[in-house]
């Protein structure tokens, strides 16, 4: 088919008060092309599509569609003009079926060209299951199906294979290469190198809001394309020496927990060990029980059935503070909100988990100076990019915020920390320097429960791996005995979870 | 034009925001009296400066501000824990029946004020503790928003106090006007100097708002508050009880709010009457924001409220002027800090400066 310009972005600029999201960005796009736009998380990306969905209006620069300005003022209008987004976070109704929530989008649906696009497509939806009870996978080939219906002429993707198994991605590529032979155009956003370049032939890189490089994928190394993603070296990754395992600190005993209020991400029936000088990686999607388990463990919430062992002894009913003396800690996901207050200030945050040390506090009465000197050391010894102790947690970079929360929980040296995605969002460096922490910690004896959606990271740092999926467990085996075919099938469900 | 968030608030103007809503509102206030064909500068005078000129003057200030500053140093504490407790007026209210039934008993004995004074306070605590104990239990188990369960409460309240002087609480000697019988004098609070009304609850409010500076910054149970206030899950992370805060914060707040309606009772009124509370637990809320939710501001701002309290009612005598003069006072005190505060954290953005400004 005849390739023609589609979309052309020319001088693109958005602000959002002293921060420049987006300076001046050129993309072009023909018809029927996959293009990926890659960059770190933070480099533009989001805002970029948020400013062609029309969520967002640029500052500066022009759209230009089909050889005309536009304006797109809002996402009815993007829609109009032929233009889709499928969202990171899903934006369908939990609690309507399918059919219901494309025709709420859509108005009545021709049943023929339903079907016709469900074969032409390959897709498998159950049109009559309520979307609560969809996989996050499945959820994503909804919105896509509700755009396909649409006839669009470019679809844009954010991030799409964060919430997806490996062979969900391979599902999801399948369809995408349809749309493009159809005509469609596909913006592909990742920072995944792999998933760009089985997709794409062009891609455009982003880095700290401008446009670093605009490549041929072929022609490219991967160094290419990460040196061009980081603006340098990608540092290298930490060498864990082999280790017998300990003793067993930590047990969980068929656990079923919830957290309060929420249905999905429920652990169902868990059985896990923990010894000492181990990382065990946790592998799985988004919502399959991670922040459920960090919060069974870091004794948050407790379990409906089920117990808790430290060293033998029941703790199941013990509290996160009297979890904390023993020596566990954990770090969950949510880095501003939950595992540190983001407008307390460092020195505050630190003491957030560690009231309970005899040099901070005697009785009721806190001794700040203590905690304080304590935070200064911790942010040189980290090597965090603060102002000062006094620095509001906000204020932080996400990397240095993380570099600093990994040595608080590791300060007083725990037996067990616990950390789910611990460096998501995090800068290359930050995360080489998370790495070596968490290496260091589990050489010296410490036992480390990695939860992670970055199987990359798993693979790196594990020395067993496992999955989670709907709240169970599969088995936990060697990292070396697990291929990533072995642990997609775990991710899924497909096999071995009976083992609970 | 348009709204912009600022990356980070000037720190300087957080503190200097109080001062220019001062100043805005005492230019407005200059300007509205101006139109209403009064002399500006005498008015601002009667109003700010006449009432404090001797030392009786200073001592009324300092009676009108110990109610405030109970309420204000409660409020303060459930605002600290974004616990948004509007609830402070019927707090003191229930703390005025509470400390009221307790002295109206005791009315008669013959001797043991002291001990009766000291009950009847108490009495004031609790039942103000009890009120706000509603909003927490509404908020713990049914996740009610406390904002609207405790401005409710609020009219309950005043209801509950109408009925009583109506009532049980009325003085059948009192020519069938609603209000109790007046408490003897042994049974009122000792007044710090003999010429003036100002009682020893001063010294409770000044040392609450001590209490208050010493449990935020030096203790773990308020740097708990600090916590849940920033995000509760962070405390629930922590390990701190999200519920044992709540419960807390408004159980506190009440006991304060409810000692401040037990003062008025026990101090300067001397009776149980229908308007006890001229607004003290309403005016407490704009007190902490325009003190910063800092001990020494909420004090400093406290004695400012007392002021347009007293100011008012001093135009009213010298000018005619109406009495809600003081609530215009207090509201547009309200709305400058607030624009001013929202100014600290938005820049507004007019058309073509961003672009002038690129092309720069």
């Amino acid at each position: 088919m005849k390739s023609t310009t589609r979309l052309e972005l020319i001088g693109i600029g958005k602000r959002f008060g002293e921060v420049v999201a987006n300076d001046g960005i050129d993309l072009l796009l023909e018809s029927g092309e996959i293009h990926a736009v890659l960059g770190e998380n933070g480099a533009g990306k989001s805002t970029l599509m948020m400013l062609l969905y029309g969520v967002l209006q640029p500052d500066s620069g022009s759209i230009v569609w089909e050889s005309r300005e536009v304006r797109i003022g809002d996402p009815a209008t993007a829609r109009r003009l032929g233009i889709g987004m499928v969202f990171q976070h899903f934006s369908l109704l939990q609690t309507l079926t399918v059919r219901e929530n494309l025709e709420l989008a859509l108005g009545a649906l021709d049943a023929a060209h339903l079907e016709s696009v469900l074969r032409q497509f390959d897709l498998r939806i159950d049109l009559d299951v309520r979307v609560g009870l969809l996989s996050p996978g499945e959820m994503q080939r909804v919105e896509i199906l509700r755009c396909l219906l649409q006839d669009m002429k470019l679809l844009i993707l954010d991030e799409p294979t964060s919430v997806l198994t490996p062979g969900e991605v391979e599902q999801l590529m399948h369809i995408l290469r349809r749309l493009a032979e159809g005509g469609c155009s596909v913006l592909f956003i990742t920072h995944k190198l792999a998933e760009a370049r089985a997709l794409c032939r062009r891609a455009t890189v982003l880095r700290n809001g401008r446009v670093a490089a605009r490549l041929e994928l072929a022609q490219c190394s991967d160094t290419d394309i990460t040196r061009a993603m980081l603006g340098g070296e990608p540092p290298p990754p930490p060498t864990l020496a082999p280790m017998t395992a300990g003793e067993v600190l930590l047990e969980v005993r068929g656990a079923r927990a919830a957290l309060p209020g929420q249905h999905r991400g429920r652990i169902d029936g868990l059985d896990l060990q923990l010894r000492a000088g181990e990382i065990l990686g946790i592998a799985g999607v988004a919502g399959s029980g991670q922040d459920t388990l960090v919060a069974l463990l870091a004794g948050e919430i407790r379990p409906a059935s089920g117990s808790l062992l430290w060293r033998g002894e029941d703790i199941t009913r013990k509290g996160a503070r009297a979890r904390r003396r023993l020596g566990i800690t954990t770090l969950p996901v949510d880095r501003l909100h939950q595992a540190a207050a983001g407008g307390l200030d460092l020195t505050a945050n630190l003491l957030l988990t560690h009231c309970d040390d005899s040099a901070y506090r005697s009785g009721p009465w806190l001794h700040w100076r203590r905690v304080r000197e304590a935070a200064q050391e911790l942010i040189v010894q980290a090597g965090v990019k603060a102002p000062s102790a006094q620095a509001m947690a906000r204020q932080l970079s996400g990397g240095n915020l993380q570099k600093f929360l990994v040595a608080r929980e590791l300060a007083g040296s725990p037996r067990v920390l616990v950390c789910y995605n611990p460096t998501w969002g995090v800068d290359p460096g930050a995360q080489a320097r998370i790495h070596s922490a968490l290496g260091e910690a589990r050489s010296a004896g410490m036992s480390i429960l990695l939860l992670s959606e970055d199987t990359e990271e798993l693979y790196r740092l594990s020395d067993r791996l496992g999955a989670l999926c709907n709240g169970r467990l599969s088995p936990q085996l060697p990292a070396s005995e697990v291929d990533s075919e072995l642990l997609g099938q775990w991710m899924t469900g497909s096999t071995g979870n009976a083992a609970a | 034009m348009k709204l912009e968030k600022r990356a980070e608030p000037s720190a300087l103007m957080v503190y200097l925001s109080p001062v220019l809503a001062l100043l805005a509102t005492l230019l407005t206030g200059a300007a509205i009296f101006a139109i209403l064909g009064q002399p500006p500068a005498s008015v601002m005078t009667a109003f700010f400066i006449d009432p404090i000129r001797d030392f009786y003057g200073l001592s009324e200030l300092l009676l009108k501000a110990t109610p405030l500053l109970l309420c204000a140093v409660g409020l303060s504490l459930c605002f600290r824990a974004r616990v948004w407790n509007i609830g402070a007026e019927g707090q003191f209210i229930l703390g005025t029946l509470g400390g009221g039934v307790v002295a109206l008993a005791c009315n008669d004995m013959e001797s043991g004020f002291g001990w009766a004074l000291l009950v009847a306070s108490l009495a004031g605590m609790a039942a103000g503790m009890a009120w706000a104990a509603i909003v927490a239990l509404l908020k713990d188990r049914f996740d009610c928003s406390e904002i609207l369960t405790s401005i409710m409460l609020n009219y309950i309240a005043l209801q509950l106090l109408l009925w009583a002087v109506h009532g049980p609480l009325k003085d059948p000697a009192g020519f069938n006007f609603p209000e109790s019988a007046l408490l003897v004098e042994d049974l009122l609070l000792p007044t710090l100097h003999p010429d003036y009304r100002v009682h020893m609850g001063l010294l409770v409010a000044l040392g609450a708002a001590a209490g208050l500076w010493l449990l935020i910054s030096r203790s773990l149970l308020g740097f708990q508050v600090r916590v849940f206030g920033e995000s509760s899950a962070a405390a629930e992370y922590a390990g701190f009880s999200a519920r044992a805060i709540l419960w807390f914060v408004l159980a506190a707040c009440g006991a304060l709010a409810g000692l401040a309606g037990a003062f008025e009772v026990l101090g300067p009124v001397g009776q149980v009457t229908p308007n006890l509370s001229a607004g003290y637990g309403f005016s407490a809320i704009i007190v902490v924001f325009l003190g910063r939710n800092h001990p020494v501001g909420i004090v400093l701002a406290g004695l400012l409220f007392a002021l347009t309290f007293i100011g008012g009612e001093n135009l009213q005598i010298e000018f005619g002027l109406p009495r809600s003069i003081t609530q215009m006072f207090q509201g547009m005190l309200l709305f400058y800090l607030l624009a001013a505060d929202f100014l600290i954290n938005y820049r507004i953005r007019l058309p073509g400066f961003a672009a002038r400004e690129a092309r720069a």
